[in-house]
């Protein structure tokens, strides 16, 4: 290695200068970044598939339209995210190889099933929240492309929570059997968010690194606090109860106190064995495979193209 | 593989500012890739026009060379007004 490059790597870090594609970087910050900034993309296209699930059944054309956008949000944040990786020489094939083989990690709340309108609801105002709760810091990570990415995702972003809380409220003020629907669906998706923060600090490996070359900018406790916090508040509003017995305002901390994550579930989705691991994945699979005819039709027309181009000026 | 190549897109916000480069993406030829950029980059009013390059017709400067090609403008801050000190009587300038 290098001393004087990784020096002057170190002494940017320290005065916030944001690292570019083709500065020197050590390989572990650029193995660190592929790793993150990939799995995010995953969990953008994934992410997907539980909401899409909705879009012909979305109770009115207004909610429709709404979905189908936030639906299509998603697929262009997974492309911001993987152009951003691919500025760390990873190509795109081997981001969508990794995936589909199963090596790559998508955020394991994709793994849940929705099973009723309301879920649409919890998933914004719960999951997007968590995920903006993670993604705002991460407006100024280190590295240039990804703190631009997550700015222009966060931006776009705001509107995903905010429609999915007034679902909630707009069930909340309907008959009891739909507020009864938005009490099921936040007791369901209550606790994977808070997973959605990752291990408790003192068993995330990475975090301490990650936090040293200001790609994180908060730890995963830090973060899940900031969460319940804002939270409790929410859920009153929407007059529906937050599934945690423990949840109560310590006056001396300034925070809630909340209960046990549930580690085992944690780690099982992660290992594959969530509701709805191998669904995911066979749907990413089956589209990728239904699109190859098209990828290839594209090329093939681009080729032509070039090819009656070059015989118009060749005969002139 | 053969695979589609990566394009440069570049967005005009609005009539009278400058096109600005806002990401890439892949694309089989030009026109896809503007119809692409359409989707991704201009989903929210963003842009009136696009421009597209084939990510391999940039050539950039070396950040090796940084150093050298820009260093030179560091000692000469008489090409800035606030170098010239005048009398508070001078107005209009």
């Amino acid at each position: 290695m290098n001393e004087k490059e990784l020096q002057h790597f170190e002494d940017k870090i320290t005065q916030e200068i944001r690292i570019e594609p083709k500065d020197w970087m050590p390989d572990d910050y650029r193995k660190m970044l592929i790793r993150q900034i990939s799995q995010h993309a995953h969990s953008e296209i994934v992410g997907m598939l539980p909401e899409a699930n909705w879009i012909t059944r979305a109770p009115s054309l207004k909610r429709k339209a709404i979905l189908l956008a936030k639906v299509q949000d998603e697929a262009g944040h997974g492309l911001y995210l993987y152009c951003a990786a691919e500025t760390l020489n990873i190509s795109r094939e081997e981001m969508t190889d990794q995936l589909l083989s199963g090596q790559a990690k998508y955020s394991s709340i994709f793994n849940y099933p929705t099973l009723s309108w309301a879920d649409m609801g919890a998933i914004g105002w719960l999951v997007d929240g968590a995920a903006i709760m993670n993604q705002v810091p991460l407006c100024r990570a280190s590295y240039g492309p990804y703190a631009r990415a997550m700015i222009r995702i966060c931006k776009e972003e705001s509107f995903h929570q905010r429609q999915g809380y007034e679902i909630l409220l707009t069930l909340c003020r309907g008959s009891k059997e739909q507020k009864a629907m938005a009490q099921d669906a936040l007791n369901r998706w209550w606790w994977p968010s808070l997973m959605m923060f990752g291990p408790n600090d003192d068993a995330s490996p990475h975090s301490a690194q990650s936090m040293k070359w200001k790609i994180k900018r908060f730890s995963n406790d830090e973060l899940r606090q900031k969460f319940v916090d804002v939270c409790k508040d929410q859920a009153d509003i929407l007059g529906i109860e937050i599934p945690d017995p423990d949840l109560k305002w310590n006056e001396e901390r300034r925070h809630y106190d909340f209960g046990e994550i549930n580690w085992e579930e944690f780690w099982s989705v992660i290992k594959g064995n969530g509701p709805c691991n191998k669904e995911r994945l066979d749907a990413r699979i089956k589209a990728h495979e239904n699109g190859e005819w098209v990828r290839e039709a594209a090329l093939a027309h681009a080729e032509k193209r070039k090819r009656v181009a070059k015989e118009i000026i060749n005969n002139k | 593989m053969n695979s589609e190549p990566l394009w440069e897109i570049f967005i005009r916000s609005k009539q009278g500012l400058d096109h600005k480069h806002v990401g890439s993406l892949h694309a089989a030829d030009a026109k896809m890739a503007i119809e692409n950029a359409r989707d991704v980059y201009t989903r929210r009013m963003e842009g009136v026009s696009i421009w597209v390059v084939e990510s391999k017709y940039i050539h950039s400067t070396n950040p090796d060379e940084s150093e050298s090609l820009f260093d030179p403008a560091n000692d000469k801050v008489y090409r800035h007004p606030t170098f010239y000190e005048l009398p508070d009587e001078v107005k209009y300038m």
